[in-house]
Order: structure tokens, then sequence, then C-alpha cells
């Protein structure tokens, strides 16, 4: 048997929302929404404490894009529906 | 995404500087106007007869816009468990922003996702038109709004701009879009408006936040 060191490269993870389920909500940038708003509806919608949905209105205005959300697909379809009746511009699509 | 700390005036002129009188006729530099947060805890609303006016016009367009609640060509079936027929993208592009595609890259899923929850979006967004309509009050008159009324206003105003963003083609640098419209331009009011809303809804995220 070998007794050669097992090397793991970890990875490094710097998402706000770490997906580790396998569908994701995404929120796009655009010019209209106000920044003010995006983050108060993350809060009121998921329930993220103010820094974390300030964090993540951030991610989008700075980034393009941001993952809000994960779960399953019947969640993500619920999550894209309520933030479109907000008027946010999201997407859900398969983790990859 | 827009930051209101620098798209309050077309003017560019500092809020602060308290001399607002000979900027726009339209405005009765009311310095109260907007949404705040009563000592209990509530919303009021203070619009000036113009907001209140510019407003209910606006609002009845989006009604309009959003087409009567009952489409004829629907299944009537479908339409009593709120699913709709459309399975595209509307052409008209307001309308396309207001309900865009569901998935990042499944034309088919996304099409599924527009019968399932199209019309329940419209529905929603008319209702918040309506309520907000219904709210709009006397002219000028203070109005305190309940949970509920506040949040078909802050939904009813994100729509209406997000609706003339996209007639107007608005970026996020657009004071550079209206510097360069000439003084003819009937664009020009169409901004007035956005601009007035974008402040009015930013007060509205204040006073619930």
């Amino acid at each position: 048997m070998s007794v050669a060191p097992v090397e793991i490269d970890e990875p490094e993870i710097d998402e706000v929302v770490v997906p580790d389920k396998p569908w994701v909500t995404i929120v796009w940038n655009d010019p209209v929404n106000l920044m003010s708003y995006v983050a108060f509806v993350l809060q009121k919608h998921f329930g993220y404490s103010k820094e974390k949905a300030t964090a993540l209105m951030l991610d989008v205005h700075q980034r393009g894009k941001a993952v809000v959300s994960n779960g399953t697909r019947e969640e993500m379809e619920r999550d894209v529906e309520a933030m479109h009746g907000y008027g946010l511009w999201a997407t859900m699509q398969h983790d990859t | 995404m827009s930051d209101d700390a620098r798209g309050e005036d077309l003017s560019g002129d500092d809020r602060s500087d308290g001399d607002r009188s000979s900027q726009d006729d339209m405005e009765d530099d009311d310095v109260s106007s907007g949404f705040r947060r009563s000592r209990k805890g509530q919303v009021a609303m203070s619009l000036s007869p113009q907001e209140a006016r510019v407003i209910r016009h606006v609002l009845g367009e989006m009604l309009e816009l959003l087409g009567p609640s009952e489409s004829p060509d629907q299944d009537p079936l479908a339409a009593a468990v709120d699913i709709g027929t459309t399975t595209v993208v509307p052409d008209d592009s307001a309308l396309a922003r207001l309900f865009p595609d569901g998935y990042t890259d499944d034309p088919d899923a996304s099409a599924d996702f527009r019968r399932y929850t199209e019309p329940g979006l419209r529905e929603a967004k008319r209702s918040a038109a309506r309520t907000a309509l219904a709210t709009l009050g006397e002219p000028g008159g203070k109005r305190v709004l309940t949970t509920e009324e506040s949040e078909a206003w802050l939904r009813a105003l994100n729509d209406t701009r997000l609706v003339l963003g996209e007639r107007l083609g608005i970026t996020e640098d657009w004071d550079e879009l209206v510097a360069g419209l000439s003084d003819g331009d009937p664009r020009l009011a169409l901004f007035w408006v956005y601009d007035r809303l974008t402040y009015l809804q930013e007060t509205l995220v204040r006073a619930l936040w």
C-alpha cells in the first residue's frame, strides 16, 4: 500500500451564496431598478439579513449578476416568479 | 442598477442647495413631497397636485399596457386555474421587460414557465396599479398607507419606471443621454417624469426599510 501523502486541492469559495443544490436563481443587473430597492426585495423575499441582501445587491450591480438562491427546480421557479413580480430581472438554471 | 443619489435632478443641481424654485414650474417645491415613515411607524404619502395628476396618467397607461384581465382567446378552463396560453416573449419591449423569460438558456422550459406564471403576474401588476390609483386621493393631500397599500405603491412605481425606462432607452448613464437632447425634444418631459418617479420610489424604500 502506498504511504504517499494524499493531496487534496481545496476549491476556493468566495461566493456569498454557495450553491449546494442543483438549481440556482440568478438576478441580473439592469439600469432601472434602484440599488436600495433590489436590496430591500432580496431581504424581504429571502429573509436575508440587511448585510447579506446588500452584499448580493452589490454583486449584481458590480459583476452584472449574482446567484441569490439555490434549491429544487420548483423552489427556484417560485423564487424567479417572485422576482418577476417585483420587477427584478431574474432567471433560473441548472447549476453546473 | 440605478443609484438615486445621482439621478435626482435632470439639471444636475444639488437638492440640498435649497434653491429649486426656478428649476421646474411643475413642482411646488414641497420638500416633504414623497413617502416617509410616520411616528407610528406607518408610511405617509404626500404628493403635490401636479405629481398626483402625472402619476394618475402614467398608472392609467400602465393598466392599458397590461391589458384587460381576461383575454378573449384564453382557454376558459385554463383561465379558471390561472394558466395562460401565451408561451412567447411579448412583442412590446416594455412588456417583455415586465415578463422576461424564466430560464437562462432553456426556451422550452421558459415557454412552460410563462404559461403558468404570466397570467398571475399580470394580474398582480394590474392590482398594484389599481391600488395605487385608488389611494391617490385628494390632490396634494396627505394619506397614511396600510402595509398592503405601500407595497402596491412600491411595485407600481417600479413597474412604471421599468416601462418608461424601456421606452426611453434608459442606461446607467442616462443623464448623459438627456444632456444630448435638444430643448424641444418631447422626450425631455418623459425623462422628467422618470426622474420624479425614481425619487418617489427611493423615498418609499427608505420609509419601508
